[in-house]
């Protein structure tokens, strides 16, 4: 079943301007699916609309089968959504914040004082659960989101940004969390900034940018289909020029660290029999860039039209389609 | 953090049972709202009450002597509790629904499966709540300065009701299209407060000219206010079924226009 279904979307604001036109896109029950695009692509409207907080121009939308213009509030119960910007009441503290909120829902008090106790101490806010919220770290105040999202128990949860400014570990821990719940049956729609967090989470990912989706497809298909990666390695020895290592490009960064670039055809033994043979320790590597985020800038730069993208995700539709 | 319970899929819950439990919800978060800052909410009302019966009550009411055949504090007494009733169910919801706005908690309210409806009636009997408290509390103040007698218990009640629904939900549809704070004070200071002070709180219309008299008929409180003293001292400038008429068609056209509002997302949604 399909937890989310688009066709034809499109927004264009009071100013004129065209947030999305014409967006088509399926996600699968169960998906952990990421939507990605730099700022003003149409991210926000597009998850706007399908929680009611934009109306939009044109097209229709449907969540588990209810569509948003005549069974809304069917579509709107199977949705949790933890938005880019703080939404709650400052002023109240986290245990009136998210019993109210499953309220909202049709939840009864008693059970959701249960919920609550649930999911505070899974996200460790039980101790701040009388306080007010705009005492919270922003780590907490983000968590707190999380925590009212779930109260309903949706069946699709829509994370836009959620980790925005939380420092490191808490990420990490967010992650799992999110990684527990999907396993356990909620798809997730995530939107981030940080591409290491769509790599890492996300079976399937949509680019949008411009208000159309430029690409569409299984994160392992299209992390495949990276053609060159640029290495930097650090060497033991100083190094006065650039080693000389044939059939690879590569640059001197500074004396002890260059770059090289590897295509898909080549491998790293061959590098590294080449340096060994000249006597070059290297001590460490990295990717220059994430894998994602190079594939992500290359197709923004590349300026795919949403109607070329659309053709090529009808193909790899259709590839999927035969298996 | 720990693991996760099991997110289960969304139970298949009655729609009339999720507007029932949401409709409770936004209530007692209104009342909650009342009660947490009573200073701000409940106390201002029964100070102003108390220096209005002082100072036209017992210092100038002496020297105004009886009106429409009541002693001046008796005459005033429902006019000032009305004027409680009236600002504070009005400022109740419009600084609610507006804060919610401005501090973006309203969209808990719109990503939630609850109709608007639903939404415009929880913030309107917050206000009428509000009303109502703080009537009762302007009641007993007034109590200590004059004696009030009940004629007609169902038409106190019924006024007070209708009244503070009316300005609930003109509250509401002002906080609607209130960008700043300075929209949403402007009706209450340029609007509300004439009409309430040239709505016969403080005398009987009887006493102006014809054409005075014609103009303050055009004002809704002016019924409102005499409706609510017809019930207490069975004395009214005004056709009561008339007023208790108003009323009603005046509530049922501005949750109309709240609903139509909300769903058309003016002031709330691009």
């Amino acid at each position: 079943m399909l937890a989310l279904s688009i066709r034809a979307l499109t927004k264009t604001y009071k100013n004129g301007v065209h947030a999305l036109r014409g967006v088509d896109l399926d996600v699968e029950e169960g998906d952990f699916f990421a939507l990605l695009g730099p700022n003003g692509a149409g991210k926000t409207t597009l998850i706007g609309i399908i929680t009611s907080l934009v109306n939009k121009t044109s097209g229709s939308a449907s969540v588990f089968g209810f569509d948003i213009d005549k069974q809304l509030e069917r579509a709107k119960s199977c949705i949790g959504i933890v938005p880019q910007e703080l939404n709650f009441n400052q002023f109240e503290s986290p245990m009136t914040i998210v019993v109210n909120q499953a309220g909202f829902y049709g939840i009864e008090r008693t059970e959701a004082r249960a919920r609550a106790e649930r999911y505070l101490k899974q996200l460790q806010l039980w101790d701040k659960r009388n306080n007010a919220a705009r005492g919270l770290s922003g780590g907490m105040k983000r968590r707190l989101m999380i925590a009212r999202a779930l109260m309903h128990e949706p069946r699709l949860l829509i994370l836009d940004e959620p980790t925005a400014g939380v420092d490191i570990e808490i990420r990490r821990t967010m992650w799992d969390f999110l990684r527990d719940i999907n396993a356990r049956g909620t798809t997730i729609i995530l939107t981030t900034h940080y591409l290491e967090e769509a790599e890492s989470l996300c079976r399937n990912i949509a680019i949008i940018d411009k208000g159309g989706i430029i690409e569409r497809d299984r994160m392992s298909n299209l992390l495949r289909r990276l053609n060159t990666q640029t290495f930097v390695l650090n060497t033991r020895q100083p190094l006065a020029v650039v080693p000389p290592v044939t059939g690879f490009e590569a640059r001197l960064v500074d004396d002890h660290t260059f770059e090289a670039d590897i295509d898909k055809e080549q491998n790293l033994n061959d590098l590294f029999r080449q340096l060994s043979g000249q006597g070059i320790e290297i001590v460490s590597m990295r990717n220059k860039v994430n894998r994602l985020e190079e594939i992500f800038i290359r197709l923004v730069e590349s300026g795919a039209t949403p109607k070329a993208a659309a053709a090529a995700a009808a193909v790899i539709a259709a590839g999927e389609a035969r298996g | 953090m720990d693991s996760p319970v099991r997110a289960q899929p969304s139970a298949e819950m009655s729609l009339g049972h999720v507007r029932w439990i949401g409709f409770a919800t936004i209530v007692i978060r209104e009342y909650g709202r009342i009660v947490r800052i009573w200073g701000q909410t409940l106390v201002p009302s029964a100070v102003t009450a108390t220096l209005y019966f002082i100072i036209f009550g017992s210092l100038i009411g002496r020297r105004v002597g009886p009106m429409a055949g009541f002693d001046y504090r008796q005459f005033i007494a429902p006019g000032l509790i009305m004027m409680s009733i009236i600002t504070n169910s009005y400022g109740n919801v419009v600084s609610s629904f507006f804060g919610a706005k401005f501090g973006k908690h309203i969209e808990e309210l719109l990503v939630s499966p609850l109709p608007t409806s639903i939404i415009v009636g929880g913030y309107a009997l917050g206000g009428v709540i509000r009303g109502m408290m703080v009537g009762l509390v302007v009641t007993a103040v007034s109590l200590f300065f004059a004696r009030l007698p009940v004629m007609h218990f169902f038409a106190i009640i019924a006024a007070a009701l209708l009244t503070s629904s009316v300005f609930s939900l003109a509250g509401l549809i002002n906080a609607i299209f209130a960008r700043s704070f300075d929209q949403m004070n402007f009706i209450p200071v340029f609007v509300l407060t004439p009409l309430t002070y040239l709505g016969g709180v403080f005398y009987s219309v009887s006493m102006l000219p014809e054409w005075a008299q014609r103009l303050s008929f055009a004002n809704p409180i002016l019924h409102m206010v005499n409706a609510f003293r017809f019930g207490f001292l069975g004395a009214s400038d005004v056709h009561v079924f008339g007023a208790f008429g108003l009323m009603l068609l005046l509530t049922v056209l501005l949750f109309g226009i709240a609903v139509q509002l909300l769903n058309r997302g003016t002031g709330i949604r691009d």
